[in-house]
């Protein structure tokens, strides 16, 4: 039952994203609320493959309370969709892609911090010895950790792709790019490499991983506002009027 | 001439009823179940039957014409198990109809069962039945009766908590090594100390999958010994850094005066394997396993007292069930009863 009503709310806010995408002519990725729902949308597509391959027991719930969060949120601040950017690609498909992949791996990052908090929840609860209540439904440690690893691989590929195809048109164009969004994107994606090398070395396991991916997402989000208000060229279209 | 309809019967005894010594009496072995049935099928006004025989329980199900039909019930019952009628007249109990009903699926769902809750006692309905069934010994109402108790206990099973949560020590931490490691047929288990508690222990892992098992022994005969029961390796004490570094599962169960595992022995065994939890089952007192290796990460430390509580919180959650499948299988019998009430009047079921 949840993950029809999951795959129901998945289809309309895919539906909406469409109708936005038809409008502007591209990626519905033209401001902080479009790419917020983005987001959730992405976390919840990856969710669907990842649940089914694993059959994660509760990863449904947290991605379903937190995609929706993400939603109502960016529906309650309608600063983040006053205006929109139009032809913010230079009508360039490989920087809509790269823009699309590199928003996308977000919401695996995204996914990654809910497996991460239910690892800290599952630690905790078998650690403190209690083992009842919604801790029972948790999936184990070492299944957890599994997935965490591959995540994190997914979403370093996801926006190693992009950031390749961004830097092979950013180099014709150097000043395309405003420094604070190169430094974000880039600090963003080296901190998850780091990571993702940390992991697979064994220096950065179990408890800390999990904190570290819950902080990083945490900024990494916060990095989304510079991200998008340093776009270049940007043509602002008044969607809402104040 | 007016027709009295049949009495559906349950007759026997159980861990509720008689004390242990009258239940080793009546604990019938196969040989003499086959000559409890042949009398019940020779006894006069019983139409149907079914024994259902457990290691805490002897009970008939049956449908007879009339009460006459019981004194003979009960010297069948004597004549085979050995029990003298005082004995008897105290740990048999006789239910009739409705009651006989309600307390069948009371027992196939577990809730008549020493352990409340249990599984097993399902199938062994389940066989006691198809063994009635094989042998023609049931008839319409007890084929009714039984496959309606099924489905209660399924419903009983699925739909309320009354077998949630493990109630033994061993598989309080079988469950607990599932919520770590969720597979168990891939986790290594060392065996530390060749005592009774932790070859238990180590059998409650081999019944969900788990096949490396290594013990450990101070004397590695005794190793090689308890190794040969638990079909695994054997080690001498003085090889425990190398297996502590290799294994996800350590039970330890010596009786050593001092910490057998120690935090730097710990420390240094996960160190080489850092991204594995690592799951520590203290079974002894005093206890093996220091209780700082619990501040260590990815470390996972149980002791008895632990396990006993948790096993002790299920238990309590279980009976908390208790009166919510009561109250489900009151209604399943009412829901029965008129059924069979109309099977029992039937002509030719009296």
């Amino acid at each position: 039952m949840l993950n029809i009503l999951l795959i129901g709310g998945w289809g309309f806010q895919w539906l909406g994203l469409y109708q936005r995408g038809l409008v502007g002519r591209g990626c519905p990725l033209g401001n902080t609320f479009e790419i917020v729902q983005f987001v959730a949308w992405s976390a919840m597509l990856v969710y669907f493959f990842v649940g089914s391959t694993f059959r994660v027991s509760l990863l449904g719930l947290f991605t379903a309370g937190y995609a929706a969060t993400l939603a109502l949120v960016s529906l309650l601040i309608p600063q983040w969709d006053l205006v929109r950017g139009q032809k913010l690609f230079g009508n360039n498909p490989w920087i809509e892609a790269h823009a699309a992949l590199a928003v996308f791996s977000y919401g695996v990052f995204g996914l990654l911090t809910l497996t991460s908090l239910m690892q800290l929840l599952q630690n905790w609860s078998l650690k403190n010895k209690r083992l009842n209540g919604l801790f029972w439904f948790l999936p184990s440690i070492v299944q957890l950790e599994q997935i965490n690893y591959r995540l994190v691989l997914l979403g370093v590929t996801l926006l190693s792709i992009s950031l390749s195809v961004g830097a092979s048109w950013w180099v014709r164009n150097i000043e395309s790019v405003h420094l604070p969004k190169l430094m974000v994107t880039v600090g963003v994606w080296l901190a998850y490499l780091i990571v993702l090398l940390l992991r697979w070395r064994g220096r950065l396991v179990s408890v800390r991983f999990a904190w570290v991916c819950l902080i990083l997402f945490g900024l990494a989000l916060l990095s989304l506002g510079p991200v998008n208000a340093n776009r270049h060229g940007y043509q602002p279209v008044i969607l809402t009027p104040r | 001439m007016a027709t009295h309809p049949s009495i559906l019967f349950q007759l026997g005894a159980s861990h509720h009823t008689a004390p242990l010594a009258v239940r080793e009496k009546l604990a019938i072995d196969a040989a003499r179940a086959s000559d409890l049935a042949t009398r019940l099928g020779q006894i006069t006004g019983v139409r149907e039957f079914a024994l259902v025989n457990t290691c805490n329980r002897v009970e008939l199900y049956g449908v007879a014409s009339t009460a006459d039909a019981f004194p003979a019930l009960h010297a069948a019952l004597g004549a085979v198990t050995g029990c003298t009628p005082a004995e008897l007249d105290s740990a048999v109990t006789l239910r009739q109809n409705h009651a006989a009903i309600g307390h069948l699926f009371a027992v196939a769902s577990g809730l008549d069962s020493q352990i409340v809750g249990e599984t097993e006692i399902l199938g062994q309905v389940k066989q006691a039945y198809d063994a009635a069934l094989a042998q023609h010994w049931t008839g319409p109402v007890l084929n009714r009766v039984f496959q309606k108790t099924f489905q209660a206990a399924k419903h009983i099973r699925t739909n309320t908590g009354i077998g949630a949560g493990q109630i033994s020590i061993a598989t309080v931490a079988v469950d607990l090594a599932g919520r770590i490691f969720g597979e168990l047929a891939h986790t290594k288990i060392l065996v530390v100390g060749a005592g009774d508690i932790g070859l238990k222990t180590v059998q409650a892992f081999q019944s969900r999958g788990a096949t490396g098992i290594t013990v450990a022994s101070r004397t590695l005969a005794k190793a090689e010994e308890a190794a040969a029961l638990a079909g695994g390796w054997a080690l001498s004490l003085a090889d425990l850094p190398e297996a502590v570094a290799g294994a996800d599962i350590i039970a330890s169960s010596t009786s050593s005066p001092d910490f057998i595992l120690t935090r730097e022995l710990i420390a240094a065994g996960i160190k080489r394997r850092p991204a594995r939890p690592l799951f520590l089952i203290d079974l002894s007192l005093p206890r093996d396993v220091d209780p700082a290796t619990a501040e260590l990460a990815n470390v996972f430390l149980y002791n008895l007292d632990d396990l006993a509580e948790i096993a002790e919180e299920n238990l309590a959650q279980r009976e908390a069930e208790v009166a919510k499948c009561q109250a489900i299988l009151a209604d399943r019998t009412a829901a029965l009863w008129p059924q069979v009430a109309h099977s029992l009047n039937a002509p030719g079921t009296s």
